[in-house]
């Protein structure tokens, strides 16, 4: 794949007319053939009549061709190297892959070197995002300092500078009392805590425990050190009527008790990443360091759980989970390697894997993709609506493709998916009405129009 | 592929026992029952591998099997060096590539490698064009004991097919246990596990052994007792509570071999800790144990690996034409 990145988009002035196009709309939970009209980049007006003639004169016009327009993708979870590794990402380089992705939102995670524990660094990377000019940038406050699990970050202070939400990444916080007060304090501001419930005592080991673990050797980190935290947490909120978000739900186990907390009607929600509903512990065989990540790749009928809770909405929404990692990192023995793996730019085409095996429809893999983590997180995004940011992707549901980690853009390669066949790709990424990323063959196509 | 002695398919390394066919470890053994005689001769030495250079390159501190690899490649003729990383304050990382990169850049013809991580020994061998042979790599495979093993075995009872093994003690930690489980199976013989639920690796029973947690049941009528070392390190009382109360469970002694067949062997990979997981009066029984032939056999062992994958017409692998 090879398209273009343009930031140098001018801002959206005048009308720009998306005509032509098959409309995937969250919200109203339904896809149509029709039009989106944008103004001075909001969206003015959209609907299946909306120049069904033409657009009117004097109006620019984009034939979408029959490719489906939906909302971007709002990605909750994003390790970037920005500030302290920049070697492995920088906010430019995640905000390129971002925008081949088809990602015009995207939430940045607090390990950072400084991590996001100060209301200077919220700034910080909402200055950056205005230089960088690519995807929308949002950033997460420390949940706690430094993110040791120990005494509170100053999350209104955060808060106030621009945190959409508190957590400290993929650092469990193992002591229920810190918890219990960061879920009781955060009330304060009606802030989202999001946690990855791991236990720390269980969960040490390299990839999941199981009959993969005892052939190649390697330490079990069980999928009982997930779903024991989940309960926690789930105790610890329905307690104090905190607003938690687990992320990254990677067990069957998991996935069931979320669901019977939501059925008693705690205000629990949740995500998983790409990579637990793609793949499982077979993707670490012959020691592949790109398989390893926190929490582990799982077993098969963990994998098939977590489509299910997408599916009956257990799950609340899809992230990247884009960490990466460099060269140094992972060509070294699968147990002393670095875990996590690139996914800005993969999500959609994964993600799509769940519509072309008949698990999900269209609208409803928006919703997971974009109009509920954008309402979980209360970003302006995710919604065909007039008068909302006109944050748009443009793409082919089928075009097939293998995934190859050199031709991605993000700085680092370390992709679970390297080599993978897949279909589905981004045509054209639009950010508050700009045009940030062009695929060339649509470029090719529009020119040739 | 080419076919070298005694019809062994040439291997570009020697990795694991997982995935050797039946006949690749048959003609392993066929081989190494050829230099038995040569070792027990007064003069030991062949020009077989005469010219290769052989590395041992231990990142984990071991005098036994080196030593072993040193003896078989110097009795084929072959030049040795060993290189002794495991004291390197280098990050192990950095140590394990770079290591392999400048290595390979002196030409050898092979490398054996031991390694205190698991797949260590998989990642140096995509860095190298030379045959690289695992002499033991963190918790996944010890191929070469696994070899000797079985032909001790076999020479005492003239074939593995329908024997009852059991593989006794510290089978989580262990890369003996599991090349042992991979080898025995596929040349068709059945084998438990025992020892503590601690010290058993998750889904063990998956890979088609069967599990006990005790010694009574787990040697019940078995043709091969192997025991495992516990390692020190594994006894602080967070895996077995103490010495003594591991010994008396699952310690092999006089009265835990009576539930055996009469004629069981004894085995051990070495080195043992008397007392805690074998006591004296069984190790040194020599009608019963076979332990210093599992030494012996380890020579042979490696003398057929390494002539296997580096002896006959000039390696390919390593000319880089």
């Amino acid at each position: 794949m090879s398209g273009k990145i343009d930031k140098l988009a001018p801002p959206h002035a005048g009308s720009t007319a998306y005509i032509n196009a098959r409309i995937v709309d969250p919200t109203a939970n339904s896809e149509y053939l029709g039009a989106v009209l944008i103004s001075d980049g909001k969206i003015a007006d959209f609907g299946p009549n909306l120049f069904a003639s033409g657009a009117p004169y004097g109006i620019q016009s984009v034939d979408c061709r029959g490719y489906y327009l939906a909302p971007g993708l709002v990605d909750t979870r994003v390790h970037t190297g920005e500030p302290g590794e920049e070697h492995k990402e920088t906010l430019e380089s995640a905000g390129a892959a971002a925008a081949v992705g088809g990602i015009t939102s995207m939430v940045l995670l607090p390990d950072t070197e400084p991590p996001f524990d100060d209301a200077s660094l919220i700034e910080f990377v909402a200055r950056r995002a205005r230089q960088v000019k690519l995807a929308n940038m949002y950033a997460y406050g420390a949940l706690t300092v430094g993110l040791e699990g120990k005494e509170l970050a100053e999350i209104g202070l955060l808060a106030e500078a621009g945190a959409v939400a508190f957590t400290d990444a993929d650092h469990a916080v193992a002591n229920a009392q810190v918890m219990r007060r960061a879920l009781y304090y955060a009330k304060t501001f009606d802030a989202l805590i999001v946690h990855l419930p791991q236990e720390p005592t269980l969960s040490g080991g390299t990839m999941t425990s199981g009959a993969m673990a005892t052939r190649l050797g390697l330490s079990g980190n069980p999928p009982l050190a997930e779903v024991m935290m989940v309960e926690r947490d789930i105790r610890l909120a329905e307690m104090t009527g905190g607003r938690m978000h687990l992320t990254k739900i990677s067990t069957a186990e998991s996935v069931e008790v979320i669901a019977a907390a939501k059925a008693r009607g705690l205000r629990i929600t949740c995500d998983t990443a790409a990579p637990y509903f793609a793949l499982n512990d077979l993707a670490v065989g012959d020691y592949r360091t790109f398989g390893k990540l926190v929490p582990p790749l799982r077993a098969e009928k963990d994998r098939v759980a977590v489509v299910e809770g997408l599916k009956d909405g257990t799950i609340d929404a899809i992230v990247s989970d884009h960490r990466p990692q460099d060269q140094d990192s992972k060509r070294v023995p699968f147990a002393q390697a670095e875990p996590g793996g690139i996914g800005l730019e993969t999500l959609l085409p994964i993600s799509l894997e769940l519509v072309h095996g008949g698990h999900l429809t269209l609208p409803r893999l928006f919703q997971l993709l974009s109009s509920k983590p954008a309402s979980l997180f209360g970003l302006p995004a995710g919604k065909l609506a007039k008068g909302a940011p006109a944050d748009l992707v443009l793409f082919d549901a089928d075009y097939a493709w293998r995934i190859d980690r050199d031709d991605l853009w993000s700085k680092t390669k370390n992709s679970p998916f390297d080599e993978r066949p897949v279909q589905g790709r981004v045509l054209a990424t639009i950010v508050g009405g700009r045009t940030i990323y062009r695929d060339d063959s649509f470029a090719a196509e529009a020119a040739a129009a | 592929m080419t076919n070298n002695r005694a019809g062994v398919p040439r291997l570009p390394h020697l990795l694991g026992i997982e995935g050797l066919s039946p006949e690749t470890i048959s003609g392993l053994l066929d081989l190494s029952e050829t230099y038995i005689d040569q070792n027990r001769s007064v003069d030991k030495r062949r020009d077989r591998l005469a010219g290769r250079t052989i590395i041992n390159l231990f990142f984990e501190n071991s005098t036994r099997t080196r030593t072993s690899f040193e003896v078989a490649a110097k009795r084929l003729g072959a030049d040795v060096i060993n290189m002794d990383v495991a004291t390197s304050s280098v990050r192990k990382g950095e140590t394990l590539l770079d290591t392999a990169m400048t290595l390979n850049a002196m030409r050898p013809d092979a490398i054996v490698v031991r390694h205190h991580e698991s797949g260590a020994v998989n990642l140096l061998s995509q860095k190298v064009n030379c045959a690289v042979i695992n002499a033991g790599d963190g918790q996944h495979e010890h191929p070469t004991q696994a070899l000797l093993d079985a032909l001790t075995i076999r020479r005492r009872r003239g074939n593995l097919e329908g024997l009852l093994v059991a593989i006794c003690g510290d089978i989580m930690h262990s890369r003996v246990a599991r090349s042992n489980i991979h080898l025995l199976q596929i040349m068709g013989a059945r084998v438990r596990v025992v020892g503590p639920p601690t010290l058993m690796p998750t889904d063990v029973d998956k890979l088609g052994v069967e599990v006990h947690y005790s010694m009574k049941t787990g040697l019940k009528d078995v043709d091969i007792v192997m025991m495992l070392r516990l390692q020190t390190e594994r006894m602080q009382g967070s895996f077995v509570p103490s010495i003594s109360e591991y010994f008396h469970f699952f310690g092999l002694d006089r009265v835990k071999l009576e539930y055996a067949k009469p004629d069981a062997l004894i085995m051990h990979p070495g080195p043992m800790n008397r007392g805690v997981e074998i006591d004296s009066e069984v190790a040194d029984d020599l009608d019963r144990s076979v332990i210093h032939e599992q030494v012996e056999m380890g020579v042979t062992v490696r003398m057929a690996c390494l002539d296997a994958l580096i002896g006959g017409q000039r390696n390919q692998i390593g000319n880089g034409a």
